[in-house]
């Protein structure tokens, strides 16, 4: 049976794009059936950040018109073989996705995928209400500050409402991904804390990924970070992330500040 | 930090001219509306069709276009799943 994601967030910036990428790859690391499918109609990223802004032939508009088939738009990773992009169209508006459209097209991905994963527009309009609106769970990305945890407050109120799985009687699983976290800043009190946000939000955590230069090279490089550095603190704790998702019951890691050579060897002096 | 990592030749290979190379080439055919390639794309690929049509029948959602976009030369490749031939005269 497959599961529907959107990774969602209100505020533009947070790391939605990039956390699409790296969960999808990690899923499909472990050997899944995976979909990264952008709906930032007008604006799309994601097959920029997967490397695969070459190889775009169609795009979901077209799947949805009927000028190609699914199977014509999908682009296959060439790195892992479980994981594909739908990519979006950089050309057309966003009142080329209907409803009756990306319906269709979402049912056809279910039966071809374990895992879609829906990378969502900025904002909370039509384009993020239709990202949303076939999702069995929502991944809330947010930042540790004020107006990321307000916007993904505001998310978290359409999720529960404009949905699907809302309007049947249903609720979809939200978990929340707190992105950009930085240990050393927030150890001074300087950003917002861990449990600050998630007493904020009260929605289960689904993982902390550390800020990082990693998450720059990988989308240097159009890798998910996953790929680019599998050992490094956020492409770790991306990885354990997906665990959670495919059910795995583990402790969240939280990231601790890492002190280089110097700031170790003179410790207490700055 | 980065400066020890360097030292130790740790990332030695800097990403940042990677990211330039695939934003130029991405930019270069975006910026003349080549970005719009699918109408051209879909003629090609029915135009193709028509013509095997006439001599095999080909289905049409075995039909795959892949497409690699390069600096100066792009490829274009049209992948058409012919269905065993038999011949003639036998069911």
């Amino acid at each position: 049976m497959a599961k529907v994601l959107v990774v969602t967030s209100g505020k533009g910036g947070v790391g939605k794009t990039t956390s699409t990428a790296a969960l999808g790859a990690a899923l499909a690391q472990t050997g899944q059936n995976v979909v990264v499918v952008d709906f930032d109609v007008g604006l799309r990223n994601l097959d920029l950040v997967m490397g695969a802004e070459r190889r775009v032939v169609f795009d979901l508009i077209n799947v949805i018109q009927g000028d190609a088939k699914l199977s014509q738009a999908l682009i296959r990773d060439k790195r892992i073989e479980t994981l594909s992009i739908l990519p979006a169209s950089q050309t057309r508006d966003k009142d080329a996705l209907t409803a009756e459209g990306v319906a269709s097209v979402m049912a056809q991905l279910r039966e071809k995928f374990d895992w879609v994963i829906c990378d969502s527009p900025a904002g909370i309009e039509r384009g993020a209400q239709l990202a949303m609106h076939h999702a069995d769970h929502a991944i809330v990305v947010t930042n540790p500050e004020v107006s990321s945890v307000r916007d993904s407050d505001r998310i978290i109120g359409m999720l529960d409402s404009t949905t699907e799985k809302a309007r049947n009687g249903g609720k979809i699983e939200k978990h929340l991904l707190l992105t950009r976290y930085d240990p050393a800043r927030a150890a001074r009190g300087e950003m917002l804390r861990i449990e600050d946000v998630l007493e904020i939000l009260s929605i289960p955590l689904l993982g902390i990924i550390p800020e990082s230069e990693e998450v720059l090279r990988a989308s240097n490089l159009g890798a998910p970070v996953t790929l680019s550095s599998p050992d490094s603190p956020p492409a770790r704790a991306y990885a354990e992330a997906a665990r959670r998702l495919e059910g795995e019951k583990l402790e969240v890691t939280v990231p601790v500040e890492r002190k280089g050579l110097l700031a170790r060897l003179f410790k207490g002096k700055s | 930090m980065s400066l020890f990592g360097s030292f130790f030749g740790r990332n030695t290979k800097t990403s940042a001219p990677v990211a330039r190379d695939r934003l130029q080439i991405l930019l270069a055919h975006e910026r003349t509306g080549r970005g719009n390639e699918s109408d051209l794309l879909n003629k090609l690929q029915a135009e193709i069709l028509e013509v095997i049509k006439r001599h095999i029948a080909v289905d049409q959602d075995k039909v795959q276009v892949k497409l690699d976009r390069g600096n100066s030369v792009s490829m274009l490749e049209i992948d058409i799943e012919v269905p065993q031939m038999r011949p003639s005269g036998q069911p």
